[in-house]
């Protein structure tokens, strides 16, 4: 088992942090990981990125030309990797300030209403983890149980409380991807 | 009576400290390092400090200190000794650990390693050899150069308006929360050899009791850069040096407690 | 963790005496961590926040001075800084580490990665004929390695060692196995390990005196023979580099640090269209692995090296291949990082008979 993940979306939406979480979950089911937020050109003007890789093998290059699964948050990062998905990859948007919507056939489209389940719950800070959820009912690399475990290690035990709330929107998110 | 009856301890006044080793001093003659050496190596062994200290020596006339002083000694980098004696004194903190500066090191290059030294209140002891002069490359202004006072570079008389003020260091750094114990001091006359020795001791137990940074400058001579002999030499500090940096305290938190 | 990360928890672990450092981007965390770890409660691990890198680099100095087993780290600019002190590090035989988180340059630069120091770090970057060991770690996992490897390489060449990281190792996460835990040297390890240690205690002894200085010509050349010696022995003893894919190889890429991940999986995919790439990854950049380069130059028809910088690596696989085949180079800079199509890209230009 091999993925190759780019996160990506504006500064703020909890990108770098998504990954992170992503990448625990995977130490905790005991794979190789990579974590490496974008660097280059593109992070300039408030986009951030970042490239995560989960994998049974040791791992190469932590620097991709090319993606199993995208996750993208907004414009400026679908235009710039739409095209970055392998054939036959995953590509996962949500439509909340995308104007132009993806195009290619040859990947597996999905329209994630994170943004908008987001309003629902009581943080909008849990936006990520909506998205997370749904990532991870479309590709389940890691069991939610990984996640949650790997979440506890992220978190500072003084926000432990908010693990509930987190797996709250997991589950939220997974509930968005239609069977 | 022979000379070795004379030598026998009981009648002995006076001797060269043990510390203070044979090596000919190449520092010039009426220079003032010699005396500050010899109270310094008297302090360490009246303190019984001879196998705890660590010298850290300065790039200047004093860079050949550990020639005349046996003890432990680290040389360091031109205005580097602060820091150095930093990380000597935080890692050996049982070892008694003192800089030898003089003004160009102190004062100039090592303007930020000495405040900011001061200002973590280390616990070490700063020597500070005032002569208003760059001794050892021949005579160039120094930050404490008076004004109107000629050197190789101000060959027509320190300007202000070029060179900017004597820096007075000493007051600055007694405005710092880190040092315990700032005084000037001078070893013009056996008074204020004496009083001067008295200051480097309190210095010495200032850190040895880890109250912090403890500064002795020792307002001095350099009769080669100042060309003169050495007795004008100290007539010309008094009459000179001494207005702009006045002898005494500038600060003793220790002795007001 | 992160590659910063992995160093600080190392240093702990490792039993180092000291940290002096100042922050600076991308490598802040090593400092940040260990004030959070706070390692003086446990191990009686010293770690200051000096006032400048200048004045980190002589604590290091001045600690290493006393035997300790000291370190500090920075990235490119702060580096820069300390030339003055490593200069006297190495002149005065201490053992020290040294962390440069590489950033692209010159001047303030980038914060993003490079690996523009190369030169800096290999050839000696201050005054004076020297050199200090430098390990390139290309894993999160060899940045908590190289920390006892470039102590234990220091104490027993007496000889400032690097690690020369780059800005992706040093923020990137990956798993990594921390060594055990191994106490500091008591001050009598110290006084046995390092007899010329300036502790303090000359009682049963001469005293000790750290210096640099020496007037005398011939005493000087002979202080100067005696490095020379030293790094002569290291070369011998201490070159460490890393194959991969080289039975069959008929080209080959050189990459250190992250860039050599980067250029393996370049060669992986080539691999796939049947093109016979291999590949060499220096670990130690000084001493650098010329007899393994010169060997392969004598199998493969030509070589490509990948840095982050205008090309210097490169100048010593051309002193080891002395001419017998064709070296290109490929870099990119100003914290710009290639990703493996370009790589490959590059390498089909330069070598469009390979495919």
């Amino acid at each position: 088992m091999k993925q190759e993940i780019i996160i990506a979306g504006f500064g703020g939406q909890g990108v770098l942090s998504m990954g992170k979480i992503l990448a625990y979950a995977g130490l905790m089911d005991d794979l190789e990981v990579t974590w490496m937020p974008s660097y280059g050109p593109e992070q300039r003007g408030g986009t951030a990125n970042v490239t995560v890789i989960l994998s049974n093998e040791p791992i190469s290059s932590p620097v991709l030309d090319s993606f199993d699964t995208a996750v993208i948050l907004n414009q400026q990062s679908l235009d710039k990797f739409e095209s970055k998905v392998k054939p036959g990859g995953m590509l996962i948007y949500d439509p909340y300030g995308i104007h132009h919507m993806p195009q290619r056939t040859d990947i597996s489209v999905h329209r994630i209403d994170a943004m908008e389940a987001t309003f629902d719950l009581k943080s909008s800070k849990a936006y990520n983890m909506v998205v997370l959820g749904a990532l991870l009912k479309l590709r389940p690399i890691v069991p939610v149980e990984s996640v949650m475990a790997g979440l506890k290690k992220v978190l500072p035990e003084r926000h432990h409380h908010l693990l509930d709330l987190n797996r709250e929107a997991i589950m939220r998110g997974m509930d968005l991807v239609k069977d | 009576m022979t000379l070795e009856d004379i030598k026998r301890p009981e009648n002995i006044v006076y001797c060269k400290p043990s510390l203070l080793n044979d090596n000919n001093m190449h520092y010039c003659p009426g220079c003032s390092h010699g005396v500050v050496h010899k109270i310094l190596a008297e302090t360490i062994e009246e303190m019984g400090l001879e196998n705890n200290t660590i010298g850290i020596a300065p790039v200047g006339c004093a860079v050949f200190a550990y020639n005349y002083i046996d003890i432990d000694w680290i040389e360091a980098a031109h205005g580097r000794a602060p820091a150095v004696a930093t990380a000597a004194k935080r890692l050996n903190p049982s070892n008694l650990v003192f800089t030898y500066q003089g003004d160009g090191d102190l004062a100039a290059i090592g303007t930020a390693e000495t405040i900011h030294a001061a200002n973590r209140g280390e616990n070490i002891a700063i020597i500070f050899i005032n002569n208003a002069i760059y001794g050892m490359t021949g005579g160039q202004m120094a930050p404490t150069t008076l004004e109107g006072m000629a050197t190789s570079t101000t060959p027509y008389g320190r300007r202000v308006d070029l060179n900017g003020y004597p820096l007075k260091i000493s007051d600055l750094l007694a405005q710092l929360e880190g040092t315990c114990y700032v005084t000037r001091q001078a070893v013009h006359t056996t008074a204020a050899v004496k009083k001067a020795k008295q200051a480097i001791r309190k210095a010495f137990e200032n850190s040895m009791a880890k109250r912090g940074t403890s500064v002795v400058e020792i307002v001095s001579t350099c009769n080669s850069g100042w060309k003169k002999s050495p007795v004008k030499s100290n007539e010309w500090m008094v009459e000179n040096m001494l207005p702009q940096y006045p002898l005494g305290d500038i600060k003793n938190i220790v002795d007001k407690q | 963790m992160k590659g910063n990360e992995a160093i600080a928890h190392a240093a702990i672990r490792y039993g180092v005496d000291g940290y002096f450092g100042y922050p600076i981007t991308p490598q802040s965390e090593i400092l940040e961590t260990l004030e959070a770890e706070m390692p003086w409660e446990t191990t009686g691990m010293v770690v200051l926040q000096a006032e400048s890198e200048i004045s980190s680099i002589n604590m290091v100095y001045g600690g290493a001075a006393t035997g300790k087993a000291v370190m500090t780290s920075s990235s490119s600019p702060g580096i820069s800084l300390m030339q003055e002190g490593l200069s006297y590090i190495a002149a005065g035989e201490l053992p020290a580490l040294v962390v440069n988180v590489m950033r692209g340059g010159p001047g303030l630069g980038t914060i993003h990665p490079s690996q523009s120091d190369y030169f800096q770090a290999t050839k000696g970057g201050g005054h004076g004929d020297y050199h200090f060991i430098v390990l390139a770690p290309a894993t999160v996992q060899e940045m908590a390695d190289f920390v006892g490897l470039g102590f234990d390489l220091a104490f027993k060449y007496r000889t400032p060692a690097m690690i020369l990281a780059d800005g992706i190792v040093g923020q990137m996460m990956e798993k990594v196995v921390l060594p055990p835990f191994r106490p500091r040297r008591t001050d009598e390890e110290i006084a046995l390990q390092c007899p010329w240690a300036v502790t303090g205690h000359p009682a049963k002894r001469k005293p000790n005196v750290m210096t640099t200085l020496e007037l005398d010509s011939a005493k000087m050349e002979e202080n100067n023979e005696r490095y020379q010696r030293t790094y002569r022995l290291i070369e011998s003893n201490e070159v460490r580099f890393q194959g991969y894919h080289l039975d069959d190889a008929e080209y080959l890429m050189v990459a250190f640090g992250s860039m050599a991940r980067i250029c393996l999986k370049a060669i992986e995919d080539a691999r796939l269209a049947g093109m016979k790439i291999g590949l060499i990854r220096p670990i130690t950049l000084w001493p650098f692995p010329y007899e393994a380069i010169a060997e392969l130059s004598r199998k493969v028809k030509g070589m490509l090296v990948v840095e982050l910088n205008a090309g210097q690596m490169i100048e010593d696989v051309r002193i080891a291949t002395e001419g017998r085949v064709p070296v290109h180079h490929f870099g990119r800079m100003g914290g710009i990082v290639p990703d493996p199509g370009q790589v490959l890209d590059s390498f089909i230009s330069f070598f469009p008979h390979s495919k």
